[in-house]
């Protein structure tokens, strides 16, 4: 009878609605009209390899759960995330049997190995696609058109594991970013908007990601000061090479809306755990990614960078935590 | 020249980072790297050993090593060791402060394979003396960076809970990896 009465806690007293599911829900709610566009865009192809993923993902978190009820930690809905967002990474033609060492890397070597949810440094979609990028450099550079074809297969898809499979398409296509890199040559503005280009799964619809970002940022779902020093440095360093050679350089519209710098900057910079803690901790962070971003697409050998930026502005991120402490009052 | 001075500076720090492209010195990389402090100072010593290293180097290849070609690698060794020895000594009496601060590293690396690595890479790749000193700079910011970076999550990951199996040196090599991994980035920055 006592227990209705009295209830016993220790501080915060004020609490949120928000918990660790309602706010992963959230995003992966927002994450379903992503997977719509790629598979307007990709076809059938696009929806198979996210339901890899995220499988491969949600196995990964069964059998590794720290907890020793099985299960238990599946419910938070981050492997689920992981796996989405690990398969938008993706070329539409990647090998399914990629597909699912990548999830389970990304959760076993991203967050497992670190203690779980929470506890990692390194963004886990991210680390899957990094440990793909370095397993399966042909792979996972091959990219297919759009071509409108919503029932057929890309690439090579249906690969046997172990095996890189023929490719089922009769052209691929190159990125813009490559086309920029390799040929110096510009893709449509509106192209680049509405996705019509080839590219990474979810990447390519620069407006929808637009659209979801100002959504998160008015909700405080994520921090929008990383989105937005992410665009300020990127602006203000591309610029300058922009201005200095622009025949060599490309501006920095096109910097913002190409390759997977939005997707990047929404979902995976502003990873609740892997970004700094401090509002002047991300800022750095921010700038930090930024920098990087510039300088692998405008003097690196890889077209992209944003993977490489944050998971290099990952690491530094116990550094930056560490020595941007607020001073707390009196101190 | 300018232009060549920076690249060979980058692509030693970033590019073909000593620690974790090259995989050279993991013993100091696993070994010290669990505090910060500790890390850095680790790393300030490794530059310091590096520059001599650069030095004793380039005067063993030009003065020593056309008439003796056989004892390139033991005279590499036997003169970095005791030039660091001596500059050690020298610095206990000239510097305190310094001493405090580098000395107990210096011994400890001093026979490293990424000091031998270094003797024998920038004499490969036929390094003159500017070069070599700008060279062992960029390696030992190299290797400074790694330490630092690793240092910082494995303070930080003092305080989750890594799963017994694998705590300790499975760790952190898997940690170095995943650094090694992000690097990976940097592979044919400013070669075009």
């Amino acid at each position: 009878m006592l227990k209705n009465i009295l209830s016993i806690s220790t501080s915060p007293y004020l609490k949120d609605k928000d918990t660790t599911p309602w706010l992963m829900f959230q995003v992966v709610y927002s994450l379903i009209p992503v997977v719509f566009v790629a598979f307007y865009y990709f076809g059938i192809s696009a929806l198979i390899t996210t339901v890899m993923a995220v499988f491969s993902c949600l196995f990964a978190e069964w059998l590794f759960d720290p907890t020793g009820n099985r299960g238990w930690s599946i419910k938070n809905g981050s492997a689920l995330i992981t796996g989405m967002l690990l398969a938008l990474t993706l070329p539409p033609g990647f090998p399914l049997w990629m597909t699912f060492i990548g999830g389970f890397v990304a959760i076993g070597m991203g967050k497992a190995i670190w203690g779980g949810l929470g506890q990692n440094i390194f963004n886990p979609a991210l680390l899957g696609r990094a440990f793909l990028q370095a397993a399966f450099p042909t792979a996972i550079t091959t990219w297919s058109s759009p071509n409108g074809d919503l029932l057929a297969f890309r690439g090579t898809n249906l690969a046997l594991p172990f095996f890189q499979g023929e490719s089922i398409d009769v052209v691929s296509g190159a990125t813009p970013l490559s086309k920029m890199k390799f040929d110096r040559e510009t893709t449509d503005l509106s192209d680049l908007l509405f996705g019509n280009t080839s590219g990474s799964l979810g990447e390519t619809c620069g407006v929808l990601l637009i659209l979801i970002a100002i959504y998160f940022m008015v909700r405080k779902i994520i921090n929008w000061r990383i989105p937005l020093s992410m665009v300020i440095s990127v602006t203000v360093f591309s610029g300058i090479a922009y201005l200095i050679n622009p025949e060599v350089y490309p501006s920095p519209v096109f910097m913002i809306l190409s390759g997977g710098f939005l997707l990047g900057a929404v979902y995976m910079a502003t990873d609740l755990v892997t970004s700094p803690l401090t509002p002047k901790g991300v800022w750095i962070y921010g700038i930090g990614i930024g920098i990087l971003i510039v300088l692998i697409r405008n003097w690196g050998g890889l077209p992209e960078g944003v993977m490489y930026a944050i998971l290099l502005m990952n690491s530094a991120t116990p550094l930056i935590n560490r020595y941007t402490k607020i001073r707390t009052y009196g101190h | 020249m300018d232009t060549n001075l920076i690249w060979i500076f980058v692509s030693a720090l970033l590019i073909n980072n000593f620690t974790l492209t090259y995989f050279l010195g993991l013993c100091p990389f696993l070994g010290v790297s669990s505090r910060l402090e500790t890390a850095f100072r680790l790393g300030l010593a490794n530059i310091f050993v590096m520059l001599i290293t650069a030095i004793c180097s380039y005067a063993l290849n030009t003065w020593v090593l056309p008439f003796a070609p056989y004892l390139r690698l033991i005279s590499f060794i036997i003169v970095i060791a005791s030039s660091v020895q001596f500059v050690e000594i020298a610095l206990k009496k000239f510097s305190p402060e310094l001493f405090k601060a580098l000395g107990i590293f210096l011994p400890l690396i001093t026979t490293n394979c990424a000091i031998l690595g270094l003797a024998l890479f920038s004499t490969n790749k036929g390094y003159g003396f500017v070069e070599g000193i700008v060279y062992a700079l960029g390696a030992g910011g190299g290797v400074t960076l790694a330490l630092v970076l690793l240092a910082g999550i494995r303070e930080e990951t003092r305080l989750t809970n890594v799963p017994k199996l694998i705590e300790g040196t499975a760790f952190n090599l898997i940690v170095a990896g995943i650094i090694s991994m992000a690097f990976m980035g940097f592979a044919g920055l400013f070669s075009a």
